[in-house]
């Protein structure tokens, strides 16, 4: 049974979203990251550039698989996680300490928008 | 054992060429003008400095720790690799080969170009097709060109709509590949129960946004799509074309064609079919074979048969223009048409019934002991399943494949298609004899043994390499590409 | 009739469809029904013994004429070691397959290893493919590379100096495509990058240029690197790697990508193919570089062992997001490189770079001397130049005395461009192979015909 945190919201393709003021925290569930397996590399996007919803901003690979980042919410990217650089594997020890990028200003009615905990637990199921 | 990079044994001043002294006139050899200093190299590169022996020994040494057809079987499933003749590499190392210029001048070629004109013929032959192009380097290079044809046939219709390609799940990898590389959007079409194009689904998604169905067929499951016809159908239907991929043309070499399924376009891979060595991962040859439809867009230039020889033609202006830098992997090429002569029309087709043959004994011995999910007959190649040796005993696929290399044999190809859990899947060819699959066979079942008797040995195997499985976390966590 | 390729006795084929329960191999074939089922054998001919195919291609290749070869444009006549052949002509090594499986390949993917750092040694750049399909290809890879390394962009800058059939293949690549390709137009005889800042732009890329060009002439490529980067763009540069022994190389001019055909190192003519595509990347594209790499890693017990490595790039894995389909590349080609470079070492690279650079000169020097010919850009070349004609018919009567004579005397431009403005111009090729003996004949049938 895949972890998932209360707080957060969650889009379709596996990525949650944590809101700390005026940031959007971006990262990837534990059923994301169980389903990849031993992940060996985060590709982080570039600083300063502004991403659209649904656009693909980065890629997360393990040895047999590449699994694309859909961006979640449309926002500038202000803060790539340099953790995950040299230590990936810190997604598969914990993906909800260990975010991918941080969004700031984002669009908070698309994060609105996005499934709440309960809503990402029922939509799991139906998979 | 395990050899050392030749970097590693190299000695400043020790040589395995020498070069003949430059023997210009001492005059001119001082007035040369220098190149310029700002576009002279600044740094040495390393290279080894070794003998000739060394040179020799190394790689005689790296020889012997690779599998080879040559060496033992080699079930790889949808690689074809079956028995390259000894006389395809014979011709192929002629100085009247090896040593003509692509651009000399056509009346000195003729030879070369007579290969390339009469083995396009014989293909067009083999695969019910009308002419083709022999620039593709490999598959996927055959595939690039075959789908840049079809966009470029609806462009000049004006159907730019035509921007999906309808491809199922069970499909080689290149496939969506090649499709979205050359700009198609890639839409999946599902397998029924029985393994084959699920009709009913790919009915739904046939519309005018459809470019082309992109089919291997036998499937790579093994199993030949027996409502092709209607499928063909359905897609003309809808204004689509049919890509045909080649990968398995093994299967029915002078039995049935590609043409007389309704296929538009269809690439063969040299390197499986016709029997042209693997060289390692290649050079292949993926030739593209058109029907009338498509012969326009073909890729320049054209060979043709005039009054005074073969000609280069350059004029179409249909053609996507060029894929190739020259004309092609002639040495493959010219492979390809040696095992052509060689085997005939009779002999194509005695490889396909034989290569169907083995892989049908081979099935019906090894589904005793493992399932093989889809089909009671396969044609050149077959998939079984190992998932009930992983919940039995935790023996996965690629275990089984690690122990059949302590056997001594090439394992069949792993986790392919994605539709089969644990897919083992095996293409024996036409070229081993019934001993040869039967010691095969009992080295599977020794196999299946130890899986339940020892799950241990497997777990770990292989125990007879100069390695035993490698990091291969680490080896993308840490890159060491080079030395 | 007997196959030897076929193993098959009368009783084997009983005795196996015994087991498999049918009667005859044709039940085998009722899948594809009486509409698919051939009648008739596919026309084409009957089988031949071994040396009847072997007579009957023997009076094929003497269809093919040879001559002493001052031809070039992508392919050239250089010296190779006996080694080369010997060699890579060892069974096991010709007729495996990819090496996917690492442990019963290790020979494969050590040599492959060894290719992969020598191409990075001779570029200057970190990281290198175990090879593409040839020179052109290699630059329709970088081409997709760029692109897909710029976020939006969807403009690759191709200078019109390079091969005109790599430039072809480049246009196909983008037909019907969101990708274009720009030209930057040509200065006496090199490319013209003082217009580089005025094309420039978010939608590009980045730059391909080719050094030598094609028309062997020597680019300089002076602050390209840093006009690029500046605007977010890449710089890839397509040699041929011998002339890397005495050029600057892709690294020292700022590139990012370094491209070509390792034709020159070890590979014969054969008729334009196979040959093989290198491309080597800088760190920062490590991730991007399309095709096979290999990777040293070690085994349970600590060995050191060669794997495919970084695999989640390529196609069998991305499928649809992929942005290369490469699956087979030249692995023999690139071995008989690998083979030919252990043998010569970095001081042979350079002999052999600077004997062609003083063999074409020497030609170059004395053809400029005769009347009909020029020389016409004063621009450094390295070991193949363009001789341009005062007319055609004239050509025409050089090419064919010196063809009396043995001599294939150079490469008609306009064969290869299909462009009459390219119809006086001769490109004369000249390697370390050419002996002086063969200069001389060469100078000697010119001047008869050049009066």
């Amino acid at each position: 049974m895949s972890k998932i945190l209360e707080n957060l919201r969650y889009s379709k393709d596996h990525e949650w979203v944590r809101i700390d003021g005026q940031r959007a925290f971006v990262g990837i569930t534990d059923h994301a990251q169980a389903e990849l397996g031993e992940i060996v590399y985060v590709e982080l996007p570039p600083v300063g550039e502004r991403y659209e919803q649904g656009e693909e901003i980065s890629t997360v690979e393990s040895v047999k698989a590449a699994s694309p980042i859909v961006n979640p919410v449309e926002g500038v990217v202000v803060e790539a996680n340099e953790n995950l650089d040299g230590s990936p594997e810190l997604i598969n020890e914990d993906c909800y300490a260990n975010h991918l990028y941080v969004l700031s200003p984002f669009d908070q009615s698309q994060y609105d928008g996005l499934m709440s905990a309960d809503e990402y637990a029922t939509f799991l199921a139906s998979l | 054992m395990s050899e050392p990079l030749l970097i590693d044994l190299s000695k400043p001043g020790r040589k395995a060429y020498c070069y003949p002294p430059l023997d210009l006139p001492r005059g001119f050899d001082q007035a040369l003008p220098e190149l310029p200093p700002e576009l002279q190299r600044q740094t040495a590169a390393r290279l080894p400095e070794v003998a000739e022996l060394d040179v020799v020994r190394h790689f005689t040494r790296l020889s012997s720790l690779v599998h080879g057809v040559d060496n033992g079987m080699y079930p790889l499933g949808s690689c074809t690799m079956k028995y390259n003749p000894k006389l395809g590499e014979h011709i192929a190392a002629m100085d009247q080969f090896t040593q003509i210029h692509p651009l000399q001048d056509i009346s000195t070629v003729q030879g070369c170009l007579s290969v390339m004109y009469n083995l396009l013929e014989d293909l067009s032959s083999i695969t019910g097709m009308s002419w083709g192009s022999l620039q593709p380097c490999a598959g996927a290079h055959g595939e690039y060109t075959g789908l840049k044809m079809i966009r470029s046939y609806f462009l000049k219709r004006g159907e730019t709509e035509r921007v999906k390609v309808l491809i199922p799940v069970s499909a080689h990898g290149t496939n969506p590949a090649s499709a979205a590389v050359v700009g198609f959007d890639v839409v999946e079409v599902k397998s029924n129960k029985e393994g084959l194009v699920d009709v009913e689904d790919l009915a739904s998604k046939l519309d005018h946004t459809v470019a082309a169905l992109m089919l291997t067929n036998p499937n790579t499951l093994g199993l030949f799509e027996t409502d092709i016809l209607k499928i063909s159908e359905m897609v003309h239907k809808a204004g689509g074309l049919l890509y045909y991929d080649g990968a398995n043309m093994n299967a029915i070499m002078g039995m049935a064609t590609p043409g007389d399924m309704g296929f538009d376009v269809i690439h063969l891979n040299l390197h499986k079919t016709f029997s042209t060595p693997h060289g390692g991962g290649g050079p292949g040859s993926g030739p593209v074979m058109v029907n009338d439809r498509l012969r326009p867009f073909l890729p320049k230039p054209d060979i043709e048969l005039t009054d005074s020889g073969y000609v280069y033609r350059w004029d179409d202006e249909d053609s996507i223009g060029k894929v190739s830098m020259f004309w092609g992997n002639f040495l493959v090429i010219l492979r390809a048409y040696v095992y052509i002569l060689r085997m005939g029309s009779e002999g194509i087709k005695a490889a396909s019934r034989h290569a169907v043959l083995n892989a049908n004994y081979l099935a019906s011995k090894l589904g005793q002991r493992i399932s093989i999910p889809y089909g009671k007959l396969c044609m050149h190649e077959f998939v079984a399943s190992a998932s009930a040796l992983k919940q039995q005993y935790g023996v996965t696929a690629q275990d089984v494949a690690k122990a059949l290399i302590d056997e001594g044999y090439h394992p069949p190809t792993v986790y392919f298609p994605l539709i089969v859990d644990e897919a083992l899947m095996f293409e024996p060819t036409e070229s081993e004899s019934v001993e040869s699959l039967d010691r095969f066979i009992e080295a599977f079942l020794r196999i299946l043994d130890l899986a339940k008797d020892d799950p241990k040995i497997l777990k770990d195997a292989p125990h007879h390499c100069p390695v035993g499985r490698l990091d291969e976390v680490r080896a993308v966590k840490e890159p060491d590409l080079r030395y | 009739m007997i196959y030897p390729y076929i193993p098959h006795t009368d009783a084997d084929r009983r005795a196996m469809l015994k087991a498999i329960g049918v009667e005859s191999i044709d039940d085998l074939f009722s899948g594809l029904g009486a509409d698919l089922l051939l009648e008739d054998s596919v026309p084409i001919s009957h089988g031949r013994t071994e040396d009847e195919v072997q007579r009957m291609i023997d009076s094929i290749a003497q269809r093919n004429v040879r001559g002493i070869p001052f031809l070039g444009c992508g392919c050239y006549d250089h010296i190779t070691p006996a080694t080369v052949r010997a060699l890579s002509s060892l069974p096991s090594f010709v007729t495996a397959y990819t090496p996917y499986q690492a442990e019963m390949s290790q020979g494969l993917l050590q040599a492959i290893y060894e290719f992969q750092s020598m191409i990075c040694e001779i570029t200057g750049l970190d990281v290198a493919n175990a090879s593409l399909y040839d020179g052109a290809n290699a630059a329709v890879e970088a081409a997709s590379l760029m692109l897909a390394a710029k976020r939006k962009s969807r403009v690759v800058l191709v200078s019109e100096t390079i091969h005109p059939f790599a430039l072809k293949v480049l246009n196909t690549w983008a037909l019907g495509t969101e990708h274009s390709i720009t030209l930057i137009p040509q200065l006496d005889g090199t490319a013209d990058l003082e217009k580089l800042e005025s094309m420039l732009g978010d939608e590009v890329a980045g730059l391909i240029v080719q050094t030598p060009n094609r028309y062997g002439l020597l680019e300089d490529y002076t602050s390209v690197a840093e006009r690029l980067h500046a605007n977010g763009s890449l710089l890839t540069i397509s040699a041929d790697p011998l002339s890397l022994a005495i050029q600057k190389s892709p690294a020292e001019w700022g590139a990012d990508i370094a491209i070509g055909d390792t034709q020159a190192l070890g590979l014969p003519l054969a008729f334009g193919g196979p040959s093989c595509g290198y491309m080597a990347v800088s760190q920062a594209l490590l991730r991007r570089i399309p095709g096979r790499v290999v990777g040293a890693t070690v085994d349970s017990q600590g060995r050191r062992g060669y794997t495919l490595t970084l695999q989640a790039r390529e196609q069998h894995i991305k499928r649809e997001r992929a942005t290369s389909n490469i699956c087979s590349n030249q692995a023999l080609a690139a071995l008989m490189t690998t083979i030919h470079l252990s043998s010569l070492g970095w001081g042979g690279m350079v002999e052999a770079a600077q004997q062609s650079y003083a063999k074409a000169h020497y030609l170059a020097y004395h053809l400029a001397q005769l009347p009909g010919v020029t020389l016409v850009w004063d621009k450094p070349f390295w070991c193949e130049f363009p001789l341009v004609f005062s007319d055609a018919k004239r050509m025409r009567k050089f090419l064919q005395e010196l063809r009396n004579e043995g001599i294939f005397a150079g490469v008609r431009l306009s064969s290869l461009t299909r462009k009459s403005a390219d119809e006086l111009v001769l490109l004369v090729a000249v390697t370390e192979k050419r002996s002086r003996e063969e200069l001389e004949l060469y100078l000697a049938a010119a001047r008869r015909v050049l009066k």
